[in-house]
C-alpha cells in the first residue's frame, strides 16, 4: 500500500484500508441506487415495472416514456407533457440568475472597497434574509403580486427569486473581493478612475471563479425551487418542479411509473449537467464563501 | 461621508473643493447598494412585519385587520395537528442533522486517506445535492413503496419475509423523510468537512505522531477540534434546511399517511391557503421564524464581528 505515501501523517494498514474502501463503496452504492434504478426503469415498458423486478435490466428498451414525459403526458388538465414547463423554468431562471449575480457583484464591490458607516450591519440584514423560512413572507407576497398584477407571471417569480438570492450572491462576491488588493483600486482612483470604471477594468476581469459559483448556486436553487412556484405561478409560468409534482401525484388512471421517472430525470438534467461540468469549481468556491478557515 | 478607501490626502482635496463630480463619486456606492437594500427592506422585513401583524388578527380567507391579541397562538398551541408537526420537526431535524454530520464527517475522513478513485467517488457522494427535493421524493417514494419497490424486489429474489413498509406506516413514515433527506444532503456536508481537513497543517500532525500519538488520538485530539468552523457551518446550514423542509415532504409522503409526516412548513401552507385559517397560518410562520432567529442571529453576529 504505497499509496499512503510519506507526505501524510496519518498512515493506515492493509486491513484498515480494505475496510475504508468497503465502506466508501457501500455509500457510493447508497447514493447511486435510487437515481440509478429510476434511470434504468425509465426505459422499460410499464408491464416490466409493475410485473417485474426494479433492479432487473430492461428486456425491451424503449424511449417511449421519455417522449411521453416530454411531449404528451397529462399535466393537470392538459396533455402537453413537461416541455412547456421546462421552458417556463428556463425563462424564469435565466433572468433571475443574471440579475441576482450582477447585483451581488456590485454589492460585494461596494461592501468591501467603498465601505461606509454601518455597512456590516446592512450586510447582516441582507444575509439574514436568505435564511428566513419563506413561509413568513408567503401571505404578503401573494397579496403584493396580486395587487401589482404580477401574480402568476414569470416576472413575478423572477422578482421573488432575485430578492431571496441577493444575500447569497452578495456574500460570495463580498468574501471574494475582500482579499483583492485594495492598493490597486486606490492607485486607479488617484489616476482618476471612477466607481464603475474601477469595477469594470480591475475587479470584473478577475471575477471569473466567483461568477461561476454564484451562477451555479443561483441556478440550482432557483431551478429546484418548489414552494414559490407552487404558491405564485399559474399555468403559463409554472416551473418544471411544480409540473413534475403534478405529473407524479396525479391520481387518475394507471400510474405510468416509467413516464414519471423519465420526467423526474428531465427535471434533474439541467442541474446535474451543471454539476458534472462545473461542480469542482462550485465546491471550491462554496468553501471559500461559507466556511471560514 | 468617510470612505475607507480614500487616501487622506485625496480626501482633504475633495473637502477643499467639494465639486459636483467628487460628491457624485461619493454617493455612487450607496446608490448602487440601495436597490438591493430597498428590495430586502420591503419584501423581507416589511413582509415579516406584515405577517407578524396578521398573526394577531382574525384573518381567514383574506387578510383582515380585526385585532384578536394572542388568540391565534393559543389556538395554535392547542391544535393536535400542530403538535404532530412540531414533534415531527424535532425528530426529523435532530436525526437529519446528526446523521448528515456523522456520515459527512466519516466519508470525509475516509476519503482523506489518499483513496484511489477519490475523484470518482466525490461526485457520486455529492450529486444528490444538485437534485430538486421533488425529484428526490419521486425516486424514494417509489423505491420505498412496498408493492413495487425494495420490498417487492426482495420478495421476487426469494426473501419472502422481508418487510420494509415504513412509508405506509404511521409510526415510521417520518423516518423515510429522514432517509431521503440524509441521502440528499450528507454528501454536501462531506464536501465541507473535506475542505476543512485539507486545510489542516500536516507538520503539526507529524510532530504529534513523533511523540507517539495513534491515528485515533490524532483525529480526536488534533484534527476534529480544528474542524470546528466546518461543524458550525454544517449545523447552521442543516438546521435551516430542516426547518424550511417543505418540498420533500410534499413529494415523498404528502404529509401522510394521515397526518403522520406533517411538518410546520406543510402545516402553515395548508392552514393558510386551503383551510382559510390565515391568522393561525401566520402565527405558525412566526414560530418558524423565531426558531430560525434563535439559531441564525448569534451565528451571523459572531461571523460578521470576527470578519472586521
Amino acid at each position: 500500500m504505497s499509496v499512503a505515501s510519506s507526505d501524510t501523517a496519518v498512515r493506515t494498514g492493509r486491513i484498515t484500508r480494505t475496510f475504508l474502501y468497503l465502506v466508501l463503496l457501500l455509500f457510493a452504492l447508497f447514493y447511486l441506487l435510487p437515481f440509478g434504478v429510476m434511470l434504468v426503469n425509465s426505459v422499460k415498458p410499464l408491464e416490466e415495472i409493475t410485473g417485474g423486478n426494479m433492479l432487473a435490466l430492461p428486456q425491451t428498451l424503449t424511449l417511449q416514456p421519455w417522449f411521453e414525459a416530454w411531449a404528451t403526458a397529462q399535466i393537470g388538465v392538459e396533455p402537453t407533457g413537461l416541455h412547456p414547463y421546462f421552458w417556463n423554468s428556463i425563462k424564469m431562471v435565466v433572468p433571475a440568475v443574471a440579475i441576482s449575480t450582477i447585483l451581488g457583484a456590485l454589492n460585494g464591490y461596494v461592501l468591501t472597497k467603498w465601505r461606509f458607516k454601518y455597512d456590516t450591519l446592512i450586510f447582516g440584514f441582507m444575509l439574514f434574509a436568505c435564511f428566513i423560512p419563506f413561509q413568513i413572507v408567503l401571505i404578503p407576497m401573494a397579496r403584493m403580486l396580486g395587487l401589482s398584477g404580477l401574480a402568476g407571471s414569470t416576472a413575478g417569480l423572477v422578482l421573488v427569486h432575485v430578492i431571496f438570492g441577493l444575500g447569497f450572491t452578495t456574500l460570495y462576491f463580498k468574501n471574494y473581493y475582500q482579499v483583492f488588493p485594495t492598493e490597486l483600486i486606490r492607485a486607479a482612483q488617484i489616476d482618476g478612475a471612477g466607481f464603475f470604471r474601477i469595477f469594470q477594468r480591475i475587479l470584473l476581469p478577475s471575477s471569473g471563479p466567483i461568477i461561476v459559483v454564484s451562477v451555479i448556486w443561483q441556478f440550482t436553487n432557483i431551478w429546484n425551487d418548489f414552494l414559490f412556484g407552487a404558491s405564485f405561478a399559474d399555468l403559463d409560468s409554472q416551473p418544471m418542479t411544480v409540473a413534475l409534482n403534478n405529473l407524479v401525484q396525479s391520481s387518475t388512471g394507471v400510474k405510468q411509473y416509467n413516464v414519471h421517472f423519465a420526467g423526474a430525470i428531465l427535471a434533474a438534467l439541467p442541474t446535474l449537467i451543471v454539476y458534472i461540468v462545473a461542480g469542482r469549481y462550485f465546491v471550491r468556491g462554496l468553501m471559500a464563501g461559507s466556511v471560514k478557515g | 461621508m468617510t470612505m475607507q478607501i480614500t487616501d487622506p490626502a485625496v480626501r482633504r482635496t475633495a473637502r477643499a473643493r467639494p465639486d459636483y463630480r467628487t460628491q457624485l463619486q461619493n454617493w455612487i456606492p450607496k446608490l448602487v447598494l440601495s436597490p438591493s437594500l430597498a428590495l430586502i427592506l420591503v419584501f423581507v422585513y416589511g413582509f415579516i412585519f406584515f405577517t407578524v401583524y396578521l398573526s394577531f388578527t382574525d384573518s381567514r380567507l383574506l387578510p383582515t385587520f380585526g385585532w384578536v391579541g394572542f388568540e391565534n397562538y393559543e389556538k395554535l398551541f392547542r391544535l393536535r395537528h400542530w403538535d404532530i408537526a412540531v414533534t415531527n420537526l424535532v425528530i426529523f431535524s435532530g436525526l437529519y442533522i446528526v446523521l448528515c454530520t456523522a456520515i459527512g464527517l466519516m466519508l470525509a475522513i475516509f476519503l482523506d486517506q489518499k483513496i484511489r478513485g477519490e475523484s470518482v467517488l466525490r461526485p457520486i457522494f455529492l450529486y444528490p445535492m444538485a437534485l430538486s427535493f421533488i425529484v428526490t421524493g419521486t425516486a424514494w417514494k417509489w423505491f420505498l413503496d412496498p408493492g413495487i419497490g425494495l420490498e417487492h424486489t426482495m420478495h421476487l429474489w426469494g426473501w419472502e419475509s422481508f418487510s420494509f413498509d415504513w412509508i405506509k406506516n404511521r409510526d415510521f413514515a417520518i423516518y423515510t423523510v429522514v432517509l431521503a433527506a440524509v441521502w440528499q444532503s450528507s454528501g454536501f456536508v462531506m464536501a465541507m468537512f473535506l475542505a476543512g481537513l485539507r486545510g489542516i497543517d500536516n507538520e503539526m500532525l507529524k510532530a504529534a505522531q513523533m511523540d507517539g500519538a495513534s491515528n485515533w488520538q490524532l483525529y480526536r485530539r488534533i484534527i476534529i477540534p480544528q474542524l470546528r468552523p466546518a461543524f458550525l457551518s454544517a449545523f447552521v446550514i442543516l438546521s435551516h434546511l430542516a426547518i424550511k423542509s417543505y418540498d420533500l415532504v410534499v413529494a415523498l409522503t404528502g404529509g401522510g399517511p394521515g397526518r403522520a409526516t406533517e411538518v410546520p412548513a406543510t402545516f402553515m401552507y395548508s392552514y393558510t391557503f386551503t383551510r382559510n385559517q390565515m391568522g393561525i397560518g401566520a402565527s405558525s410562520a412566526v414560530i418558524m421564524l423565531l426558531t430560525i432567529v434563535a439559531i441564525m442571529v448569534p451565528y451571523l453576529y459572531s461571523e460578521l464581528r470576527e470578519k472586521k
